[in-house]
């Protein structure tokens, strides 16, 4: 999904940045397909935490994800600024609810930082690595680690 | 190139339907339907493939059909008596017939021996004394599968006979036998073939070359063009036909087989045949005083005309050869591409399709329209629901006019999904062989009688039908019929009847698999299922749940392990890849007169009718199927089991109350049942179960929408839909939450007794 990230290249990649509770994160803009205004969804039974149900996405149905929940920090309470951003993960769809979206950025390798060995396996684990930019910290998310593997249903 | 292609995958989707009409009409003919039109139909299914594929230079494939349209032909004419065993040939006959297509579509391989070994059988039927000792030999491995002995096929074979019928038969089908060419130059079998196209067998895409690749078929053949009607350049008419064959033909066939290589250019060309060897030059000089063309020399033309000998050669061809002249106009190469596109249309005019109005839309292109119907029904009932919202008058314009387009929708959506409804022939049309088949396997008689076949069923089911119904039929006859000889014992007609039908009934399609076989062993299975711990030994079943214990996971009754089934792959594969479909399957059986599986599925798996209720806050749509009743429970009805449980009194049955809400975590406590709404559903098992709802808002068609496309299944759920408002609702997956259900509890019961009324 990134090949520019494994190239030493000086080239300039552009991400979208957002607020999750008083963190920052972003994404690859190539990943992100839109960005919708909160809307109630449909909650899915049988579900992890994380995962605030369903919407409609003109006709198709979206999975919508608590990023801050899926990171582990406490769920998100909805309000009028939170969004989702609907991102491409592998074959699927998903709209990540974050708190706010602040800007686009753009960056070059040499900013990334890979991310400090901090305990948090949740950390460690969905992000990529970490971005310094005019003071600021900025993560970014591994987006193809945030939907749990395909399980088929349990027979 | 590509339009070559094209009209390939066109003859073979018509070889698809001539399989099924030839395979048909043999059916028709075991049950006893000898008249000629059967007969006739057959004949021709198998000559359009042979054409077809001569066409394309399927040289397999045209080699075999022509031994099995030969042997046709002779039946056809009444040379030879129709016999059981005789049908019983010609559709294994048929199946072969079928791998060919196959192989020759680049969809698996055909069993070289076998075919050979078949095309053997055909042709010892026609001609017994053609059957040589040899073949005989040459395939004795597979004999054993065959099942006919060779037994009254070996009287005096005549050697020189035999050599010359095997080069034919069998060369190009690479068994050795190549090195037999022999050159028995009997003068009885030697005929003369005097070919003189007209122009109009050129502007009609024939070729000669085809042709004479065709007679090849027959025997050694030696061509000789004969140029000497070429006028000169300045002289010559691009589009006229000037060059007469004069072709040796050493064959056992008869005139009407050389005759009918000529059926597709029948009057567009001179055709004499003469038996025996007549001196070419007296023939070329008949046709010739006939009508010698005169030269035409309209306008001077630049282009030579095709020269016939390049096409003549395709490398598969072996006996036949070409002698021919140097031909007159040398640029050759540049019209050698010219043949390939035109060697193609013999094969549309020679395969007409069945009923020309019929038109070929790929499948896509479909479902792309039946998405866009599902988003306008949507559209049109957010639609709908606004206009409600601003408390429009019924009675007034904009909402007539609203009605209107919902019934407009409707009709759409009907009309669309008939487009993708098919009937169930198509997934029948390959269970004969299959029959065929596993009775040869298994040692048993099996004769399958089908209905319904014109049952019209969603293109999204009739695919997911194949594999349940092949494995209700192997398990039909691998368990369910019994040997002939065990038959016989029984009183009971040897050959074992398969019935496998379709039907609908009430909204759904049926899929009916009865086998006239012993019935289930009750004993055995109790036994077997209490031996494998599948349930506990000390409880009692009716019948009928014994018999249904077949579908429990990891059962299999075969005492071995045989090819056909019990390879692990038992039942309750079947029966949850049935539920999958939102799909039931049941079993009934008499012991001693046969037992009968029944399959229903719903009509479509891209719309769906459910019942629109909330639970907890929450929309979902329970499947309209399920529902048996709905219902408010009177408290005196609702009676407490155990700590925690309690059941509802229906008429003297007791049926689980299960709280939907409780049951997918959306409440963690339930309120009194009483207050809502109670739905009384069956499960895929036939196990009742009591459904609380707080509150039902109607019934309504909705569009299915996959969980899985961009997320996971989640257990308890079947799939999702958009309601009016534009909100996904869940569509309750009815057997998952009743199972949920019996999970929950502490305390692990077996399920039959809970399911018992």
């Amino acid at each position: 999904m990134n090949e520019h990230h494994t190239t030493p290249s000086a080239a300039t990649r552009e991400l979208i940045s957002f607020r999750v509770g008083e963190q920052e994160y972003c994404v690859d803009i190539m990943a992100v397909r839109e960005i919708r205004g909160w809307s109630p969804a449909t909650t899915l039974p049988q579900s992890p935490s994380y995962m605030r149900g369903v919407i409609n996405l003109r006709g198709a149905v979206l999975p919508i994800m608590d990023l801050a929940c899926r990171i582990g920090m406490p769920t998100t309470e909805p309000s009028v600024r939170s969004v989702f951003i609907v991102v491409q993960a592998g074959d699927r769809t998903v709209g990540l609810l974050v708190d706010a979206v602040s800007d686009i950025l753009s960056i070059t390798d040499e900013m990334c930082q890979p991310t400090p060995d901090i305990a948090c396996e949740n950390v460690r684990h969905f992000v990529r690595n970490i971005i310094s930019i005019e003071g600021r910290m900025i993560s970014e998310i591994s987006l193809e680690r945030l939907l749990p593997e395909r399980e088929a249903l349990a027979a | 190139m590509d339009e070559l292609e094209a009209i390939k995958v066109t003859f073979f989707q018509e070889c698809e339907e001539l399989l099924a009409d030839l395979e048909g009409g043999l059916l028709t003919m075991q049950d006893g339907n000898e008249d000629s039109d059967t007969v006739n139909a057959v004949f021709r299914a198998v000559h359009s493939i042979k054409g077809g594929a001569g066409a394309f230079g399927l040289e397999p494939l045209v080699r075999f059909a022509h031994v099995f349209e030969t042997l046709l032909d002779a039946l056809r004419s009444n040379e030879i008596p129709s016999s059981p065993d005789l049908t019983a040939l010609l559709l294994r006959a048929s199946d072969v017939l079928a791998d060919h297509v196959n192989a020759a579509r680049g969809l698996g391989v055909v069993d070289m021996d076998a075919s050979a070994a078949m095309a053997a059988e055909l042709k010892a039927v026609t001609d017994p004394s053609a059957a040589p000792a040899v073949v005989a030999a040459l395939v004795a491995p597979v004999d054993d599968e065959m099942g006919i002995a060779f037994t009254p096929l070996v009287i005096g074979a005549d050697d020189g006979m035999d050599d010359d019928d095997m080069d034919f038969g069998f060369q190009p089908m690479t068994i050795s036998l190549d090195a037999q060419a022999e050159d028995a130059a009997v003068l009885d079998n030697v005929w003369t073939v005097s070919i003189r196209p007209k122009s109009d067998l050129y502007r009609k895409a024939n070729e000669t070359g085809l042709l004479l690749r065709e007679l090849a078929r027959l025997g050694p053949i030696q061509a000789t063009l004969d140029d000497s009607a070429l006028p000169t350049l300045e002289f010559l008419d691009a589009e006229a036909a000037y060059i007469t064959w004069s072709v040796r033909v050493e064959t056992d066939q008869g005139e009407e087989a050389i005759r009918e290589v000529f059926e597709f250019v029948d009057g567009d060309c001179e055709l004499e045949i003469t038996r025996g060897e007549s001196p070419v030059a007296d023939v070329l000089a008949s046709l010739l005083d006939i009508d010698a063309p005169a030269p035409i020399a309209e306008e001077p033309a630049f282009e030579p005309i095709a020269p016939e000998p390049v096409a003549v050669a395709p490398p598969g061809v072996a006996p036949a050869s070409v002698s021919a002249p140097p031909p007159a106009a040398p640029p050759v190469a540049a019209n050698a591409p010219a043949a390939a596109p035109s060697a193609a249309k013999p094969a549309q005019i020679d395969v007409p399709g069945p009923g020309q109005s019929v038109i070929r839309v790929d499948p896509e292109r479909i479902d792309h329209l039946i998405d866009l119907v599902g988003e306008l029904v949507i559209n049109q009932a957010m639609l709908a629901q606004r206009v409600g919202e601003y408390g429009i008058a019924p009675s007034s314009n904009l909402a007539m006019g609203l009605d209107e387009l919902e019934q407009l929708t409707r009709q759409i959506q009907d009309s669309v999904m008939a487009i993708r409804a098919q009937p169930v022939k198509s997934v029948f049309q390959r269970m004969p062989r299959l029959v065929r088949e596993v009775a040869n396997m298994t040692g048993k008689q099996a004769r399958l009688v089908m209905d319904g076949e014109n049952t019209e069923v969603d293109k999204t089911v009739i695919e997911r039908l194949a594999d349940p119904i092949t494995h209700m039929l192997r398990n039909a006859i691998d368990h369910g019929l019994e040997s002939p000889e065990e038959r016989k014992a029984a009183g009971k007609n040897p050959e074992g009847v398969v019935r496998l039908a379709a039907l609908h009934r009430s909204g759904r399609i049926v899929i009916e698999v009865q086998d006239d076989g012993k019935g289930i062993n009750r004993e055995r299975v109790l036994s077997i299922a209490v031996k494998k711990g599948l349930i506990s030994p000390d409880i009692t079943l009716t019948d009928e749940e014994i018999d249904n214990l077949i579908f429990l996971p990891g059962f299999s009754t075969a005492d071995k392990i045989s090819d056909v089934s019990g390879r692990g792959v038992g039942m309750d594969v079947v029966k949850r890849s049935v539920q999958a479909l939102g799909g039931r399957i049941s079993i009934t059986s008499r012991p001693g007169l046969g037992s009968t599986f029944t399959l229903s599925l719903p009509l479509t798996l891209a719309v769906l009718d459910g019942m629109v209720v909330d639970v907890a806050g929450e929309t979902l749509v329970i499947p309209l199927a399920c529902i048996v009743e709905s219902l408010r429970p009177k408290a005196e009805e609702i009676r407490p089991l155990g700590p925690t449980g309690s059941v509802l009194a229906v008429r003297d049955s007791f049926v689980p109350l299960i709280d939907v809400g409780l049951t997918l975590n959306y409440r963690s406590k339930s309120p009194s049942p009483t207050e809502g709404v109670v739905l009384l559903v069956e499960g895929e098992d036939g196990s009742r179960a009591a459904l609380v709802a707080d509150a039902i808002h109607g019934q309504r068609q909705v569009v299915i929408k996959s969980l899985e496309q961009n997320y996971q299944q989640v257990e308890g759920v079947a799939a999702a839909t958009i309601l009016g408002d534009g909100r996904v609702a869940l569509i309750l997956d009815v057997d998952a939450v009743i199972n949920l259900r019996r999970r929950s509890p502490p305390l692990p019961s077996d399920p039959t007794l809970i399911a018992a009324e």
